[in-house]
């Protein structure tokens, strides 16, 4: 008998909660770090984009209305539905090539713990930084973190422990996000999206497109419906680029990081503040 | 309408050099720029003093003055620089009332604005900074928080001094240093501010004071040496100086404009409501990027409650600044008058009515009526742009969900405000504005503080409170 023939996976994109191919027809080849075939991905376009950017859109109200709690139980699940495909994630990891199968395990360890961290920090945020002001005067003053709303990721290099660390910051504070996947290690990013969309994660909260974050960033970076843009797998050339677009609507803009980032060491909050807004409430006190 | 005799304030109190050079490294210099503006009284259009418009060279010797001063200022141990802060804001106590008949002459806002307003809050914010100074391992900004270096910093004529101490108290109890430009029509206090440092033995160069226009302020932000760029003004500079600033490592805090909506819905206290509305669009003659330009009033209640805002508007007096009765003042420049009534023809163009108070415009200076548009559309300029004058641009709602759309619908997101008696509605409310800043049942409350600054494109980064200090620290 003859060796049973694998089902191969096409790896589309993610948007809105369902997995379609690019409406361009593009796809790409991506090859393990020895140059070996592993699978066609979607090469997503300029319409791909705007339709991730409308259901990000879409997806915010809910999202940030959901209670902190819910948000927190959620990005839970995602990380024990992370844990539960570890080994499949190991395999993809490894077969990219330059990582032994030791170092995938930590990789994915690592991943599942930073959800479980961000995850603990729903509910907490707020109380870190919002304040009740003593004004001088009869006023009750209250001011509190709000997500910004819909933000552009470009996800730095490496298949899936620095990803996980740029989603789960973005959305654990109520965001909703459009991400661009590292380009020659895409396939990692749409497994995690088949995590995504089994983990009660309301549709349309994580958007992911694979292709070239040169073509795809600058779209994102210049739409007027996104709020903020998240530059840190940008190469130099393509932060400045997309720094510039970001100004036409004020978008909040996370630079990329001035030295190398060790995705294995404390993330700190800085990555959940640079998408929140401060909202202070007045109300007078008296009888 | 009441007669009132005139109750003018001396302006004997200020005394205004006929010309004034930069502050840099603590001296007063002479510009290398050979360019020179007068600034007027917006009230007479009298020419009040002449003053340099700094070119590159002179910010290029403000900012390496910052920049000299920067390593004493920064390691001095926060107790000390605290003191140098509360010595400015009692010194500005001292000189309060000579600050505000100044800032009223060279703004033209009434001076029981600025009496009341304006200079008790300069000193509460230059106390409030001068606090944390020495405390900020304790602001949650990490237990060794460090301060920026230079602070390029670019305010507006609105409220000028106010302004000076929202950019300069939180960049000094940071250990920042500081260059900080004056609007072009409004430089007299900044300058003031100026001989204040001088008075408190500030070491030299820890403040610098430009002046000009937006060509200085560009050398400013653009210069290599600025680290952290801190704006207060309009939309368009804003995403000009965010795009200027793209590729750098300088770090960015604007306050851009607003298009704030006031929500009055059929339960408010009808009263307490109008003087709120007359207080959010005509504070400061509406130049208040989060003025409530826009009221939206539930359908139900909207003939009584215009009924209201006119009769109070009949007894609204517009007039000399400096007098105490005066409730409106001038318009702050010629050009800024200019844009009012292009906005105010265009909202007339387009459909919607115009209505002012019988309201005597005196001969000389620049001066608009308070104004209320009644049948006004979402689609018409004067509900879209920011105005920045008395104008009040009236819409209508039924339900709390259409008021809630209607005031989110604009690109800007600085402030609301929500009048209502039932609490709950009032936080529904509050909860679902996509704003910095929401007022409810009062308008254009400030506090050191409280937390300042908008969504959108509104800007970016706080002043004011614990979260005014991370624009100038190094996270």
């Amino acid at each position: 008998m003859s060796e049973r023939l694998a089902v191969n996976k096409t790896y589309k994109l993610f948007i809105g909660g369902a997995f379609p191919r690019s409406e361009s027809g593009r796809s790409y080849v991506v090859t393990s770090s020895k140059g070996d075939f592993l699978a066609n991905a979607a090469r997503a376009s300029r319409k791909d984009a705007r339709d991730a950017v409308a259901a990000a859109r879409k997806a915010f109200p809910g999202w940030s209305r959901a209670t902190a709690y819910n948000r927190g139980q959620i990005l839970y699940r995602i990380a024990e539905m992370l844990e539960g495909r570890r080994a499949q994630f190991v395999a993809e990891i490894t077969a990219m090539g330059g990582v032994g199968v030791k170092q995938a395990g930590e990789m994915v360890d690592a991943a599942v713990d930073r959800l479980v961290w961000y995850a603990g920090w729903s509910d907490k945020i707020g109380a870190v930084l919002g304040s009740a002001n003593p004004v001088a005067g009869p006023y009750f003053n209250l001011s509190s973190p709000e997500p910004s709303g819909v933000v552009a990721v470009v996800a730095p290099q490496g298949p899936l422990l620095g990803l996980v660390s740029v989603i789960a910051p973005v959305i654990v504070t109520g965001n909703t996000c459009v991400v661009v996947a590292c380009e020659r290690a895409p396939l990692p990013a749409i497994t995690l999206a088949e995590v995504l969309a089994t983990s009660d994660l309301p549709g349309g909260v994580v958007n992911i497109l694979t292709g070239s974050a040169a073509e795809i960033a600058p779209w994102l970076a210049g739409h007027m419906d996104v709020n903020g843009i998240d530059l840190t797998g940008a190469d130099p050339e393509l932060a400045v680029t997309c720094e510039e677009l970001a100004a036409e609507n004020l978008k909040r803009v996370l630079r990329p990081p001035a030295a190398p980032v060790n995705w294995l060491a404390d993330p700190g909050i800085e990555r959940m503040t640079a998408f929140l807004e401060t909202k202070t409430v007045w109300h007078p006190i008296g009888v | 309408m009441f007669e009132y005799a005139p109750a003018p304030e001396s302006r004997d109190i200020v005394d205004i050099r006929p010309s004034y050079g930069l502050f840099i490294n603590g001296e007063w210099v002479e510009p290398q720029s050979e360019a020179r503006h007068k600034t007027v009284n917006p009230a007479t259009e009298e020419v009040l003093a002449e003053v340099a418009w700094a070119g590159e060279a002179d910010v290029d010797r403000a900012v390496q003055a910052a920049a000299k001063a920067f390593p004493v200022w920064s390691a001095m141990p926060g107790a000390e620089r605290a003191k140098y802060l509360f010595r400015i804001a009692r010194l500005i106590q001292e000189r309060a009332r000579e600050l505000a008949v100044l800032e009223t002459l060279d703004n033209g806002k009434p001076i029981r604005e600025s009496r009341d307003v304006d200079l008790p809050l300069v000193a509460a914010h230059f106390f409030y900074y001068a606090g944390w100074a020495d405390k900020l391992a304790y602001a949650g900004f990490g237990p060794d928080p460090r301060p920026l270096g230079v602070a390029g910093q670019v305010i507006p004529w609105n409220f000028p001094l106010l302004m000076l101490a929202w950019k300069i108290a939180p960049a000094l109890a940071c250990g920042n240093t500081v260059v900080l430009k004056p609007a072009e029509t409004t430089p007299l206090t900044a300058l003031a501010f100026a001989d204040i440092c001088r008075q408190a033995d500030l070491p030299p160069g820890v403040v610098n004071i430009v002046t000009g226009a937006g060509e200085t302020g560009a050398a400013l932000v653009n210069h290599p040496g600025v680290d952290k760029v801190a704006f207060t003004g309009s939309t368009e500079v804003g995403r000009l100086i965010a795009r200027s600033l793209a590729g750098t490592r300088k770090k960015l805090t604007l306050e851009l404009g607003g298009k704030a909506a006031n929500i009055v819905f059929e339960d408010a206290p009808l009263d307490q409501a109008v003087e709120g509305v007359v207080n959010g669009i005509f504070f400061n003659q509406g130049h208040v990027c989060c003025a409530g330009s826009r009221l939206l009033v539930q359908e139900s209640i909207a003939a009584d409650l215009l009924e209201a805002l006119k009769r109070r508007l009949g007894t609204m007096r517009l007039g000399d600044p400096l007098d105490k009765n005066t409730d409106i003042g001038a318009i702050n420049s010629a050009e800024q008058l200019a844009k009012i009534r292009e906005l105010s023809e265009a909202g007339e163009a387009e459909g919607a009515e115009r209505w002012s108070p019988a309201c005597p415009i005196p001969d000389r200076g620049y001066w608009f009526p308070p104004t209320v548009f009644t049948g006004v559309a979402q689609s018409h300029r004067i509900a879209r742009e920011e105005i920045f004058g008395p104008v009040l641009s009236v819409l209508t709602f039924r339900t709390p969900a259409e008021a809630v759309e209607k005031a989110n619908n604009t690109p800007y997101g600085l402030s609301a405000g929500v009048w209502t008696e039932k609490g709950s509605l009032m936080l529904w409310t509050a909860s679902r504005l996509r704003a910095g800043v929401v007022w409810s049942n009062t308008f254009n409350r400030f506090d050191p503080t409280s937390p300042f600054g908008g969504y959108k494109e509104s800007g970016y980064g706080r002043e004011g409170g614990r979260h005014g200090l991370e624009g100038y620290l190094a996270l």
